[in-house]
């Protein structure tokens, strides 16, 4: 089955990738660029970047823009399945949904409309254990945005390892955030992918902190040999 | 052993670890082992099993209905059985009732409406929905809950066979622990 799949750049997004190329055949990649930095369902700050994850995938991508108001999202969405569905023959749509119903059932809906199949892979996963599995299947993973406590200055940019999920564990039991950051407390973006044939290579960034919100946004980037 | 059955379009799909694992680590962390197999695998398996959970599909996933005889040694068998969604419809095909397009997405309030061990008492509760069709009970179950759509709840008079509409996986486990339970008191949490 022919699929497409939601890209935001994150780890979640490029792990159901990776989960759907083992059991179907992903046709393309599909981001949506949101207007709205409050939109919980597209914003995220290194977005643009999701073209070199394309091209380092060997996949091809389907851009599209969103002023980010709630129900124009959705139109939104669906003009961009509809345009994957055409340019590439998508049968269904895969996201990183984790436990976020809210994400899901909007997706579910959209994709029903359009006589989509929908797959969320990481549906109610075994939150630890997936951060686990990313570090040994060597993905790499950076935190490119932070909006809660207790994450402090030093949690933008760094790798997603066995010590930061460590940190994380704790984090959940004394903050109550969720552990993959679903909640909207971290965000991630993928430079490395067990798929990829190249490796991002960040060249130049900026960082933006104050009082538990940052971000790590990527100014210039290259794809490199690995 | 619990058999989980998957329903998905075929093995291996990727509908799996949506629809199935999700129900695997509830039996687990009750403390029960499992077994996760597709429906168009069961042969002996279903002989050695405590009790069978048949699991959701992808929404647009339908393909158990045009194989719904493969699901013959369903209406006798002794064990518990609980129907998840797909499996709901399954049980209430193999037992003569029928189906209607009904199409359900997201959060539902459910109103339980008759008493049994498996719900427990009365009252409303949200839940998660991802269906496009609704069951006409069929002759030998009685209806324990229901939304403004359908029924979402229903159990066979005699024999320990449970079928829920919604998915108990998103916010409900409880219904999944309450099934188990029922089995060995001991080892349901």
């Amino acid at each position: 089955m022919k699929l497409g799949v939601l890209c935001s750049g994150g780890k979640d997004s490029l792990y159901a990738c990776g989960m759907a190329l083992r059991r179907e055949e992903v046709a393309c990649l599909i981001s949506i660029r949101s207007g709205n930095e409050e939109s919980y369902m597209f914003h995220t700050p290194n977005i643009p970047f999701v073209r070199l994850q394309a091209e380092a995938a060997g996949l091809p991508l389907v851009e599209a823009f969103t002023e980010g108001k709630e129900e124009e999202e959705l139109r939104d969405l669906s003009s961009a399945l509809d345009q994957a569905r055409d340019r590439y023959g998508i049968e269904g749509v895969v996201t990183g949904a984790i436990q976020s119903v809210y994400q899901a059932t909007r997706v579910q809906r959209v994709a029903q409309e359009l006589g989509l199949w929908c797959f969320n892979p990481l549906w109610h996963t075994d939150q630890g254990e997936y951060l686990r599995s990313l570090w040994r299947q060597s993905y790499q993973v950076l935190v490119a945005g932070v909006f809660s406590a207790p994450f402090d200055a030093s949690w933008l940019g760094r790798r997603i390892d066995p010590e930061t999920i460590g940190l994380l564990e704790q984090y959940v039991e004394r903050y109550r955030i969720t552990l993959s950051g679903e909640g909207g407390e971290y965000e991630t973006f993928v430079t490395d992918a067990p798929y990829f044939s190249k490796r991002i290579e960040v060249l130049e960034y900026a960082t933006e902190y104050r009082n538990y919100r940052g971000v790590f946004s990527i100014r210039k980037a290259r794809l490199v040999e690995k | 052993m619990i058999l989980i059955v998957d329903l998905c379009y075929r093995e291996n799909s990727l509908g799996f670890e949506e629809f199935v694992l999700p129900i695997q680590r509830i039996v687990e962390r009750c403390g029960f082992s499992s077994r996760e197999i597709h429906y168009s695998c069961i042969r002996s398996e279903i002989g050695r099993s405590e009790a069978v959970v048949l699991c959701g599909t992808p929404l647009a996933d339908n393909q158990f209905l045009v194989d719904i005889r493969q699901f013959s040694w369903l209406p006798a068998f002794p064990v518990p059985v609980l129907g998840i969604c797909a499996g709901m419809e399954v049980l209430t095909l193999v037992h003569g009732g029928r189906l209607d397009t009904c199409l359900e997405i997201g959060m539902t309030p459910v109103r339980v409406s008759g008493e049994d061990p498996l719900l427990g008492g009365t009252g409303e509760f949200p839940v998660y929905e991802l269906h496009g069709f609704g069951c006409h009970v069929p002759e030998g179950f009685r209806v324990l809950a229901e939304s403004d759509q359908c029924v979402q709840v229903i159990r066979h008079k005699v024999r320990p066979q449970w079928g829920v509409m919604f998915h108990p996986e998103v916010r409900n486990e409880w219904v999944v622990q309450r099934f188990l339970s029922l089995l060995s008191p001991a080892k349901g949490g």
